[in-house]
């Protein structure tokens, strides 16, 4: 049935569409001659001819319109009336080139801002890790102190838990590569033996390991490489399976490269080797797998939940264990709840997600204003229009084909504008998805733009096409041909509020909103860029050495630190130099706490700590070549070394949680977690440890001859310059010890990754508020022109009646003006409103601050003189004489 | 679009096809053909009869060919086609049920 239908049809359409004109001819012949044959009839009844073929006519109840419905009849009518429609809009714009230029540009903004903020949604919370089935792999969080850092207590959780099908676990390793050249500092992971087969991962050449593979502490030496380190370091030489490379000295096998795809299981960087965990500590040169109290064994346990098990029960059974280790081992594991999520943003989930979550809220305000925009402008577009849509109407044509029409106007602006915005933002975060904020880290942002990023800035294109190409409907519904062609366009000077005036107030208070958020932001920038954060970081280079790396073990580590500082302070030019074990303050937002207890305290139970401070070892020198100001007691000397009583120094906020008072606290005793008592001998200035937005904490800090560690930073205070100073030191150090990986930099350049989520954000707000301030710039314009367009006469015959020129100003732009006061005021009270949302993110954000007020006053002024100088400079220069002769 | 207001809704349809079933005719002759048969009874104004007769095409079942018509004119006649002739025999099935259902109902009420 279906199948003749279509074999009876299809000529007809085809040819309805294709032979357009000869089946137009045909309607034409077959109605007259119908007419032809009615006329005949009547004047065969005795008509004159001429009263005939009206009679004939009148019968047909209106020619043009039949015609139209036999048209409708061809169901091919709607496109052909589309493409007539795109022709003929396509001549419209071209001869609006203002109005079309305006909303495109208008939505290019929108759009391009929308999609970059939806392409970063989507390349850090939408898309999964490159695993298979990856939609149901959590992780644990890292740093959440929920207990999951050591690698005992992750035994465990993988032997009792009942919600994941098998769980994998990892942590970084940081070691000097050696393939027979100079070793270089790597990052790798080191993973338990089921992580490959756990995530699904199968190699690219040669083998990954196994869970057979761990036969007992350091008994698996095998090394996977990631494909993008095989590329870069072996030119993909196949052979590489089976060659042996040395990681910290220690010989490790090459045992297979892992897929192109595969960059571990974090977002944000990629490794450059695997190796199993079992083998952690022989790289390191340290004990610290077996430590159940540790927190740094594991970084984060992973895997598949069980089918039919849900994210809670998951969350639950897991904190059940947890529960179960601290009554199993109360001593070393001090926890709080843990929660589960989707692995690549481990430990960042929270304020990830926050930042986009703001970003797509600021975005989503730019396309609401854009919206507003083009909305007033396709209002007074049509409005410009009304005579000639009046005279359609009159000449038979259907409000629908109107609309119609308008649609088909809005949806090409969307299109073009759409495509213009989408490859702005293409252009946007290829660069981004390239760029590497921090170099040398190997840090990037995964943000390429994918398919659904183009679906979602079309949609976006067309939704808001369709949005504001509702807005001048009522107006063409209400049109009453008859009125607007005897009446003319001039019309009535509309005194009433419009749906214009409350679109462009609305989109103005947005804009101004923007504008306040980027400029407080801004201003808190500025600020943490100047403050006092405990140290100075301004002319210091830090040098990073691991003597792990060196092979270095037990007494010669110390030993070998101390040569180091004596070799720097050798160098001319440096004025201080000092050591601090691990990350200096912060120094890549790392930073550990340590339990301490009250000196009376026996039960030294995790929950009975009194404090939980950051924790620093340092040297004698620290204090001074980090410019940290000593308030009382004394510094570090040389003799608090291993043989000495156990002293510290502690910052005035632990000093005052510990003891009441600065005084109180020198002196004084406090217990670590293994009993051992502490004398306070100092107290230092308060500073930041782990972000600069935090709260202040609490630190003590340490000789580092009393707790030596491999892995510390040099702080070397110089007026140098900086390069010559880092060839120096490097230069000193292999002095020393010729094959010592040295990582050189400026504290400043380590303090840009705590300072990277700032920056951040004011470099979006910065940019949200810009575009805010064109979207403003193109509302008032286009409204500030209408209006002095639609008033010419009006302000004609004022000028020729002797008005002033600011009166005519006044009487030209005074409701732009008004309208442009009014929704800065809002926006400016909205933006300090919602600036306390900015201060979670941005250090010091305060709208209490007169120069942000005057600020956003200023460039909202700004924005309105921009916008309306050229409806002023028209409106000044009318020449009435001329101006009244036309009309 | 106006419709012929005093015939039941579908049934110009119907009509057109029974009489398109008859002979082939164009459309000048299908509005004669029509108030000679019903007796002036069904009014289809001229307005009506084309767009229905061009659904009735596009729908596959009727076809149309140009002709010299009566007069020696050129003109679009139209002709049933297989499919319209079982659309008909639908549709007449179909308005026999309804009328007979009609008819009955009417009848009770009488009775």
């Amino acid at each position: 049935m279906r199948i003749d239908h279509w074999f009876y049809m299809l000529p007809l359409r085809l040819r309805s569409l294709f032979s357009r004109r000869s089946v137009e001819q045909d309607l034409d012949d077959e109605l007259q001659y119908h007419l032809a044959q009615r006329t005949e009839e009547f004047i065969a009844k005795g008509m004159s001819p001429d009263d005939a073929r009206y009679a004939a006519l009148r019968e047909m109840d209106g020619l043009t319109q039949r015609k139209e419905e036999c048209r409708d009849a061809r169901g091919v009518n709607f496109i052909d009336n589309t493409l007539r429609d795109v022709r003929y809009a396509w001549r419209i714009l071209k001869k609006s080139p203002g109005f079309a230029l305006v909303a495109i540009l208008t939505l290019t903004l929108a759009i391009g801002a929308n999609a970059v903020v939806f392409g970063i949604l989507n390349g850090l919370i939408l898309r999964p890790l490159n695993a298979p089935h990856a939609e149901n792999l959590y992780g644990t969080e890292y740093g959440d102190d929920s207990g999951w850092g050591s690698y005992p207590n992750y035994l465990d959780l993988r032997d009792r838990n009942r919600c994941f099908e098998s769980l994998a676990a990892w942590e970084f390793v940081f070691a000097g590569l050696d393939t027979g050249n100079d070793p270089v500092r790597s990052t790798g992971y080191s993973v338990t033996g089921n992580y490959f087969d756990v995530l699904g991962v199968q190699p690219y050449l040669g083998r990954l390991f196994h869970a057979a593979d761990e036969r007992g502490y350091g008994s698996a030496p095998y090394l996977v490489l990631t494909y993008a380190y095989w590329h870069a370091h072996f030119q993909d030489d196949r052979n590489v399976v089976g060659r042996t490379v040395r990681l910290n000295k220690h010989p490790f096998t090459i045992i297979g490269v892992a897929p192109e795809d595969f960059r571990g299981t974090l977002l944000f960087g990629s490794p450059d080797f695997f190796i199993p965990i079992v083998n952690l500590d022989q790289v390191n040169g340290g004990a610290e797998l077996n430590a159940r109290g540790s927190n740094r064994g594991i970084f984060q346990a992973l895997g598949h939940l069980k089918p039919g098990v849900t994210l809670a029960q998951a969350i639950t059974d897991v904190n059940s264990v947890g529960a179960w280790l601290r009554k199993m081992y109360p001593r070393e594991t001090g926890r709080n709840q843990a929660s589960l999520s989707h692995p690549g943003l481990s430990g960042l989930t929270q304020p990830v997600q926050a930042f986009v979550a703001a970003l797509m809220l600021l975005a989503g305000l730019i396309l609401l204003a854009a919206c507003a925009n083009l909305g007033g402008l396709f209002a007074a577009h049509a409005s410009d229009r009304s005579r000639e849509i009046a005279l359609r109407l009159a000449l038979g044509s259907s409000r629908r084909r109107i609309l119609q029409g308008l649609f088909v106007e809005a949806t090409l602006i969307s299109l073009a504008g759409g495509a213009a915005g989408l490859l702005l933002s293409v252009a946007l975060l290829r660069r981004l998805s390239v760029w590497q904020p921090f170099p040398g880290t190997g840090l990037y942002i995964p943000v390429t733009p994918d398919t659904r990023v183009y679906l979602i800035a079309l949609a976006l294109a067309l939704v808001s096409g369709l949005l504001f190409g509702i807005v001048p409907v009522r107006q063409v519904l209400r049109t009453d041909p008859y009125q607007i062609v005897k009446a003319g366009s001039a019309g009535r000077v509309g005194r009433r509020i419009t749906v214009r005036d409350l679109l462009l107030a609305a989109q103005i208070a947005i804009c101004a909103l923007l504008v306040t958020a980027s400029m407080v932001a801004v201003r808190g920038l500025v600020r943490s860029l100047y403050g006092r954060v405990g140290f100075e970081p301004r002319n210091v280079m830090l040098a990073g050495v691991n003597l792990a790396m060196g092979g270095y073990s037990g007494e010669s580590v110390p030993a070998m630190q101390k040569r180091m500082i004596d070799a720097m302070e050798t160098i001319p030019g440096v004025e201080r130099v000092g050591l601090v074990n691990n990350y200096p303050p912060l120094g890549y937002a790392a930073g550990s706490r340590i339990n301490i207890f009250k000196d009376e305290t026996r039960d030294l139970n995790p929950s009975n700590a009194a404090a939980m401070p950051y924790h620093y070892e340092v040297s004698d020198g620290y204090f001074g070549a980090a410019e940290t100001r000593l308030l009382a007691g004394r510094d570090f000397t040389p003799h608090d070394n291993a043989n000495a009583p156990l002293v510290a120094v502690a910052n005035r906020a632990f000093a005052a949680r510990m003891f009441g008072s600065m005084a109180g606290a020198i002196g004084g005793y406090c217990r670590m977690q293994d009993g051992n008592r502490v004398q306070i001998v100092g107290v230092v200035e308060d500073g930041k440890y782990l972000s600069l937005t935090e709260d202040q904490q609490p630190a003590i800090f340490l000789p580092f001859l009393q707790s030596p560690m491999s892995q510390v930073w040099l702080v070397v205070r110089s007026s140098r310059d900086p390069q010559q100073l880092a060839a120096a030191i490097r230069n000193r150090i292999h002095v020393l010890d010729a094959g010592l990986p040295v990582d050189t930099q400026t504290w400043n350049t380590m303090l840009n990754v705590v300072m990277f989520p700032a920056r951040v954000a004011t470099v979006a707000l910065g940019v949200l508020g810009t575009m805010g301030a064109i979207l403003s710039i193109t509302g008032i314009f286009g409204m500030a022109a209408y209006s002095v367009s639609r008033r010419l006469k009006e302000l004609g015959i004022r000028v020729a009646l002797g008005a002033q020129r600011t009166e005519v100003l006044r009487a030209a732009l005074g409701r732009a003006f008004k309208l442009l006061a009014l929704g800065s005021a809002a926006g400016l009270a909205l933006g300090i409103l919602a600036s306390q949302v900015l201060a979670s993110i941005v250090y010091q954000a305060t709208p209490r601050d007169p120069l942000v007020l005057i600020g956003v006053v200023l460039s909202m002024a700004v924005v309105g003189l921009l916008a309306t100088w050229i409806p002023a400079h028209r409106a000044m220069s009318l020449d009435p004489l001329s101006l009244l002769r036309e009309e | 679009m106006s419709r012929p207001s005093d015939l039941v809704q579908g049934t110009l349809d119907l009509l057109l096809l029974k009489i398109l079933a008859l002979e082939p005719l164009n459309g000048w002759a299908i509005s004669q053909r029509l108030k000679q048969v019903s007796g002036d009874i069904l009014q289809v104004s001229d307005g009506s009869l084309y767009p229905a007769l061009h659904k009735l095409e596009q729908e596959g079942w009727i076809t149309a060919e140009w002709k010299a018509s009566e007069n020696n004119r050129r003109a679009k006649f139209y002709s049933l086609t297989r499919l319209g002739r079982r659309q008909l025999q639908q549709e007449a099935a179909n308005w026999t049920r309804l009328s007979d259902a009609i008819t009955h109902v009417v009848r009770l009420d009488e009775a």
